[in-house]
């Protein structure tokens, strides 16, 4: 390896980005950009949800009743249907996601001391948000139905009403949320996107920078010229590993400044593990560039490659201990389910080398193995 | 008119030509369609699943025990027993342990005696999804083990029972009942893929004409841009609806039995309008760019937010109020409504027309700005 010729061939690459003055704009802008609008954007809180309901009691207690629910952040009233079909078409036409019926007589049966069958249709399209409808629902009905129990208790037992309160929920959970007090998605999400844009950003820009030179022709020149494979690979793509290293650092600032994660951790730890991580999906750039020879299926294939192992089976969005064997072994196949444990323990945690070594050692053989690959298919003389 | 007709139909056979005859880029399309939607859709549950648990039982009576039983699979999975709370933390920190309960000495005598007892959850929320699950359904739990332990100790018969007023919930969930993620993210995971086709394949292929000097033969030619551009949208439609079929009838519904309730011609005929909005997108960014490279990176800054912010992957309704505004400009959105619409709920165009009209109105008006930015480049 001969270190001008790399510097030659870096200092080369570097030009042709700084004189693409989009391009250049884009490397640095495109991960700050997505960072920023999905910090802001994008929320797995469930809240508003829509829901409508038909009440056919109209009475003092059956508008107690939708109350409780319009009253909460989490469900937006939008109004009164008239029927059940009415419901049914907007549940169909995804308007609201939940449709309460009231029954008649609501009022008579609970003030006669008997139970009364309240509906409820939950839209199950996305499972997530019909799940935790489900529980936010009980969560109402419960605290109703112990109010209900009390008032019970003290009219017929005679009971004074803290003493049947204590009866009746004898039981105070306290819940105590770790390592992300407010349940705030903001907390967990700003650093896990850092885990998104840095797998996504860098491979895109090796894979393009030599998948470019392919389609031009221009890498003919390469393949003519006394730079070795090594040499070419490394200067190629130092420049575009320092844009990637450098990125690091505003994301880090955003999450930190803008989203207002807090970083607990080590910090010379945590930049140094991001570096290994940005090689490392780099790499995947390289391997992709020496699959393919033209930019679109370099793009798109970068876009398979990248996207869903960092959406779907990082443990970002979906839980990796939820999954089934066969997905949890995907999961552990790719580079971003470490670099989140990484991101997650380093800002949340307060974790350093002690904790995550493993997943940082992961990632440096990850990305040796992808390099030496790289390398070792990287042709100066193309078969075809 | 004729000769004009026969231009275009010469024009969308040279489209396909070309994409035939990049077989891997061919290979991408095929893994797109099949794949990588059963990678995305299989083995992945947005649920609460055996979330690993320690107990630390300061009381060790009957009805700590009784408490204790009561978080079970699937939902949760007790572990271990430790005796103190510090051990309980301690797996919580080492990201072992997702939640740990502590039961207080004493807890059966202040139950039998009326005081009120706490037990103590602590739950690991770094991820937001599951720490949501967790707490909702161990709130759950509880409430259902404090009445049930209430009713007992007033020694009410199932007859009285009858007789107290309460709310009794009949819950019902529509379209998916037993929540089945796949069906989600099957579906999910093929709207993105149609997404980031009909954006990236027709910009693509307008900017490889630019790159390679090509495009002034064909301004040169006896077509209109309209013409030099429309066939370009209906071959990658046409590709990517062929795509799209493979996607359902291989993968869908062999593999996940997505039920399709609706009519699949609607599914289509709304597809392949939702493919040619989105193509004016791409035209558009191909009016911008100069070589791939460009046209790559606006593509990403286009497509990150459109699929992350419309409702294919988390729910849109607890965005902030300014952005699901913007995002009635999103064509996804849209198609997001419809194809679930069409797909799992069976709707049809009496309830569904007012989308596909928003849907056709968005992408007529991005097509058409698609279209003139890039007449007047080369009009």
């Amino acid at each position: 390896m001969n270190l001008t010729r790399v510097a030659a061939v870096a200092h080369k690459e570097w030009r042709e980005i700084i004189r693409d003055r989009l391009f250049f704009g884009m490397a640095f802008g495109v991960p700050l950009l997505i960072m920023l609008v999905l910090g802001y954007g994008l929320s797995l809180d469930v809240e508003n949800i829509p829901f409508a309901v038909v009440d056919y009691d109209r009475s003092e207690l059956s508008r107690d009743y939708i109350h409780q629910f319009s009253d909460s952040r989490y469900f937006h009233y939008l109004g009164e249907a008239r029927n059940e079909e009415e419901l049914a078409r907007l549940l169909a036409d995804s308007r609201i996601r939940l449709a309460l019926v009231i029954p008649e007589r609501f009022q008579e049966r609970l003030l006669g001391d008997r139970p009364v069958a309240v509906q409820a249709l939950i839209d199950g399209m996305f499972p997530y948000r019909a799940q935790t409808t489900k529980g936010y629902l009980a969560a109402i009905n419960g605290r109703l139905n112990q109010e209900l129990l009390v008032d019970y208790l003290a009219r017929r037992q005679g009971l004074t009403p803290e003493r049947a309160e204590r009866l009746v929920a004898p039981v105070r959970l306290e819940q105590r949320y770790l390592y992300n007090q407010a349940i705030k998605s903001d907390w967990s999400m700003a650093p896990g996107l850092m885990m998104l844009v840095l797998m996504v950003s860098p491979p895109f820009l090796t894979a393009l920078g030599v998948v470019r030179e392919k389609e031009s022709g221009s890498i003919y020149n390469i393949y003519a010229s006394t730079v070795t494979r090594g040499e070419f690979i490394v200067g190629k793509l130092l420049p575009y590993a320092l844009v990637s290293a450098f990125n690091i650092l505003v994301l880090w600032v955003v999450a930190m400044g803008l989203f207002g994660a807090p970083f607990k951790g080590h910090a010379g730890f945590f930049y140094l593990a991001s570096v290994v991580y940005v090689i490392c999906t780099a790499g995947i750039g390289l391997l992709i560039s020496i699959l393919v020879r033209t930019q679109v299926a370099a793009v798109l294939l970068t876009m398979v490659l990248t996207f869903i192992p960092a959406m779907i089976y990082s443990g970002f969005l979906v839980p990796v201990e939820s999954m089934t064997p066969q997905a949890q072994m995907q999961a552990r196949s790719f580079p971003p389910y470490y670099y989140l444990q990484i991101v997650w323990g380093a800002f949340l945690k307060g974790q350093g080398w002690h904790e995550l070594w493993m997943p940082v050692v992961v990632l440096a053989v990850y990305a040796l193995g992808l390099w030496s690959l790289g390398l070792a298919l990287f042709r100066k003389r193309p078969r075809r | 008119m004729i000769d004009w007709w026969r231009r275009s139909l010469v024009m969308v056979v040279k489209e396909l030509l070309q994409l035939s005859r990049d077989p891997v880029l061919l290979a991408v399309l095929a893994w797109f369609f099949t794949a990588d939607i059963y990678v995305a859709g299989s083995g992945i549950s947005m649920d609460l699943r055996k979330a690993s648990m320690t107990v630390v039982d300061l009381d060790q009576s009957e009805a700590s025990r009784e408490l204790i039983d009561r978080f079970r699979m699937p939902y949760f999975n007790v572990r271990e027993e430790v005796l103190s709370g510090r051990a309980a933390t301690a797996g919580l920190d080492r990201g072992t342990r997702m939640l740990a309960l502590e039961i207080p000495p004493h807890f059966q005598r202040d139950l039998d005696e009326g005081q009120t007892a706490g037990v103590l959850l602590q739950v690991d929320t770094t991820n937001t999804m599951l720490g949501t699950l967790a707490t909702s359904y161990a709130g759950q739990i509880l409430a259902r083990y404090t009445t049930d332990r209430a009713l007992e100790q007033l020694g009410l018969s199932d007859l009285q029972l009858a007789s107290l007023p309460r709310i009794e919930e009949q819950r019902r969930v529509w379209y998916n009942p037993n929540q089945i993620t796949p069906w989600f993210m099957s579906i999910s995971e093929l709207m993105t893929v149609i997404t980031m086709l009909s954006l990236m394949l027709p910009a693509a292929a307008a900017v490889r004409e630019k790159e390679r000097g090509t495009i002034e033969q064909l301004a040169v030619s006896p077509l209109t841009p309209f013409q030099i551009l429309f066939p370009k949208v209906v071959a990658m439609t046409l590709a990517i609806l062929a795509g799209t079929a493979v996607a359902l009838f291989g993968i869908l519904l062999p593999v996940f039995h997505v039920p399709v309730k609706g009519s699949l011609t609607l599914f289509f005929a709304v597809t392949a309008l939702y493919v040619v909005a989105v193509s004016g997108l791409g035209l558009f960014i191909a009016t911008i760019a100069r070589n791939l490279g460009q046209v790559s990176m606006l593509v990403i800054v286009v497509l990150m937010p459109m699929l992350l912010l419309s409702g294919a992957w988390t729910p849109p309704e607890a965005m902030p109020w300014a952005l699901r505004q913007i995002m009635v400009i999103s064509p996804l959105y849209w198609f997001i409504e419809l194809g679930y619409g069409i797909l799992l709920k069976g709707a049809g165009l009496d309830i569904l027309w007012d989308s596909v009209l928003g849907l056709a109105i968005l992408g007529a008006v991005i097509f058409a700005f698609g279209v003139l930015r890039f007449k007047r480049q080369f009009g």
